[in-house]
């Protein structure tokens, strides 16, 4: 009960934080409308005719589930911002599981990358994505899930390493590359036998996997553009998530106290 | 707790940071009894810091026991921290969140209250406590304001109340007043002064700021690492330094024969400096005929001891 009670309100600050900072606010709704105005319609230009189905769809649910993987992932910076501002001292000094501290962060910075997934969804129904309300709904816990792996994977990336600046310069390297990976803008469906290895290690694969599984659930599209049924991903992420997470927790905790 | 009536006990305690070839702390052993006012004392680098980090749980050691309220301080850290306080050397307060904020955070990290996400819905107790809080530190208006806009003197004291909310049975205070201003040095140990008093907190306070340890119960110095001096202040200054008389007169001569007369130990020159070692001032300048154009008493103070002991230190390497 403590440990619930603390990872509610580590979660909360870190939320708090967000909605008092105008400039992320801001950042939330132009990134969306980048990604999928201008890089969706001229896809849908370019490839829809050959892909055989609504390539707005497929790119809006891409960038749904990379949105709310990387938001998460890269939000997870914030504990190394707090060891610098000198707050992790009174985090850890606290009588709380040294689990349910970062899993409070990871909770926190879930809470804000689904906050800026709105920003995501206002825009695919401005430029008329296809997609109804109840299968918005549908796909929420998956988008919760997906920020809960991004969480773990951003806690696993940092660490070991002990400035927000190397945090930085970092994070690029082990995101961008699954942009492509994971078939965010191109379907993956047949990818050269080292890429499609590679792809399988990607864990933004899975993430976005599932949102598109739900998707398009029940739809002719789903054979074309879906690679694993709702229930593999889900393990497939359950099994990724513990082992990031308690790994993650074990170094990040031995770091910081073992200097 | 153990039998002892011991807060805190530290036996052989080393610690080498990983990147260093020097060890930080060598060796060190000491206890603090409980309800005592006890002050670690040392320069820059002479490990006052890394030993109250690994006290208070947020760092390894390399080697030794600790003991604080009778729990281990690796295998029962969990209860460890239960039953401090801290107070950093760097400010710990989240600038972002407001005063009320940054102590609700902490109340429900120590399991006071339950989980509620805004102020409204906190229960009756715990906002008659804010209110009380912020009476006493006077800031009824800014309660709600974020602790950016507070000044460092506020911030601190803001952290002594936050660290207090859970009753520890210890306090451990980093350097607290460095960076304030004399005055808000001045009311801050008033402050804390009375939470001794009304809460009777043990205390283990690091400072190096002598005059701030003068009211300790017990003291102890490490340099480089190691203990050179333990003891109460008066213990220590006793060892060290002697209390002196300084006189001047226009007629050294009669002094001089007068002071051999009493057979006082003295050194001359533009002041007659006479060796008090426990004797009674009043009575030996009663016996002093010599008019004396100037007296002065010299009773050393905790930072003269200190200087001296470090003194003698580096002379000895």
């Amino acid at each position: 009960m403590r440990n619930l009670n603390a990872i509610l309100t580590i979660a909360l600050r870190d939320y708090l934080k967000f909605l008092r900072d105008r400039g992320r606010i801001i950042a939330t709704f132009i990134f969306p409308l980048m990604f999928i105005g201008i890089l969706g319609s001229s896809l849908q230009g370019s490839f829809a005719a050959d892909a055989g189905y609504n390539f707005l769809g497929f790119v809006f649910t891409g960038v749904l589930g990379q949105t709310l993987f990387q938001s998460t992932a890269s939000g997870i910076i914030s504990l190394i911002q707090d060891r610098t501002s000198d707050f992790s001292q009174e985090l850890f000094v606290s009588p709380v599981s040294r689990f349910a501290i970062i899993f409070g962060k990871i909770f926190g910075e879930t809470l804000v990358a689904m906050s800026q997934g709105v920003g995501v969804i206002l825009f695919a129904f401005l430029i008329r994505v296809p997609l109804e309300l109840s299968q918005l709904l549908s796909l929420v816990p998956a988008f919760f899930v997906s920020c809960l792996l991004g969480g773990a994977f951003g806690l696993l990336i940092l660490a070991n390493l002990d400035s927000e600046r190397g945090a930085n310069q970092i994070f690029p390297f082990v995101i961008f590359p699954q942009f492509f990976l994971s078939g965010i803008f191109a379907p993956i469906k047949n990818l050269p036998p080292i890429l499609d290895f590679v792809s399988h290690l990607a864990p933004m694969r899975y993430a976005v996997d599932l949102v598109r599984g739900l998707y398009y659930q029940g739809t002719p599209e789903y054979a074309k553009i879906v690679l694993l049924p709702v229930w593999q991903n889900l393990l497939i992420i359950g099994c990724m998530f513990l082992i990031m997470f308690t790994v993650g927790s074990a170094l990040f905790v031995r770091n910081e106290k073992n200097r | 707790m153990s039998i002892s009536n011991n807060i805190i006990e530290v036996k052989n305690l080393t610690k080498k940071y990983k990147k260093s070839d020097k060890v930080a702390v060598n060796n060190i052993s000491f206890s603090v009894k409980v309800g005592e006012f006890f002050a670690l004392l040392g320069p820059n680098g002479a490990g006052k810091t890394t030993t109250i980090s690994i006290l208070t749980t947020t760092l390894s050691k390399t080697s030794g026991t600790i003991k604080i309220a009778g729990f281990d301080s690796e295998v029962e850290s969990g209860k460890v921290r239960q039953n401090i306080g801290v107070i950093f050397q760097n400010p710990s307060l989240d600038l972002n969140l407001t005063a009320e904020e940054n102590i609700r955070f902490h109340a429900i990290l120590y399991g006071l209250y339950s989980f509620a996400p805004s102020y409204s819905l906190m229960p009756v107790e715990y906002k008659e406590k804010i209110i009380k809080l912020a009476t006493i530190l006077e800031i009824e208006k800014d309660i709600f304001k974020p602790v950016k806009s507070f000044s460092g003197g506020m911030k601190r004291k803001l952290e002594i109340i936050r660290s207090l909310m859970h009753d520890p049975k210890i306090l451990f205070l980093d350097e607290p007043t460095s960076g304030l201003d004399p005055l808000s040095r001045k009311n801050l140990w008033k402050y804390l002064e009375k939470v001794r008093k009304e809460n009777k907190t043990t205390i283990f306070l690091t400072t190096h700021y002598l005059e701030e340890a003068e009211q300790a119960d017990n003291v102890v110095v490490v340099s480089s690492g190691r203990i050179i001096a333990t003891g109460s202040p008066k213990k220590i200054k006793d060892d060290l330094i002697q209390e002196y008389l300084l006189v001047k007169t226009n007629q050294k001569n009669k002094l001089e024969t007068e002071l051999k007369n009493l057979s006082l130990t003295y050194e001359t020159g533009d002041y007659f400096k006479i060796d008090v070692e426990g004797k009674n001032v009043h009575k030996i300048i009663k016996n002093i005929n010599t008019p004396l154009t100037e007296i002065k008493v010299h009773i050393p103070t905790l930072e003269d001891a200190y200087l001296e002991i470090l003194n003698r230190q580096t002379q000895e390497k």
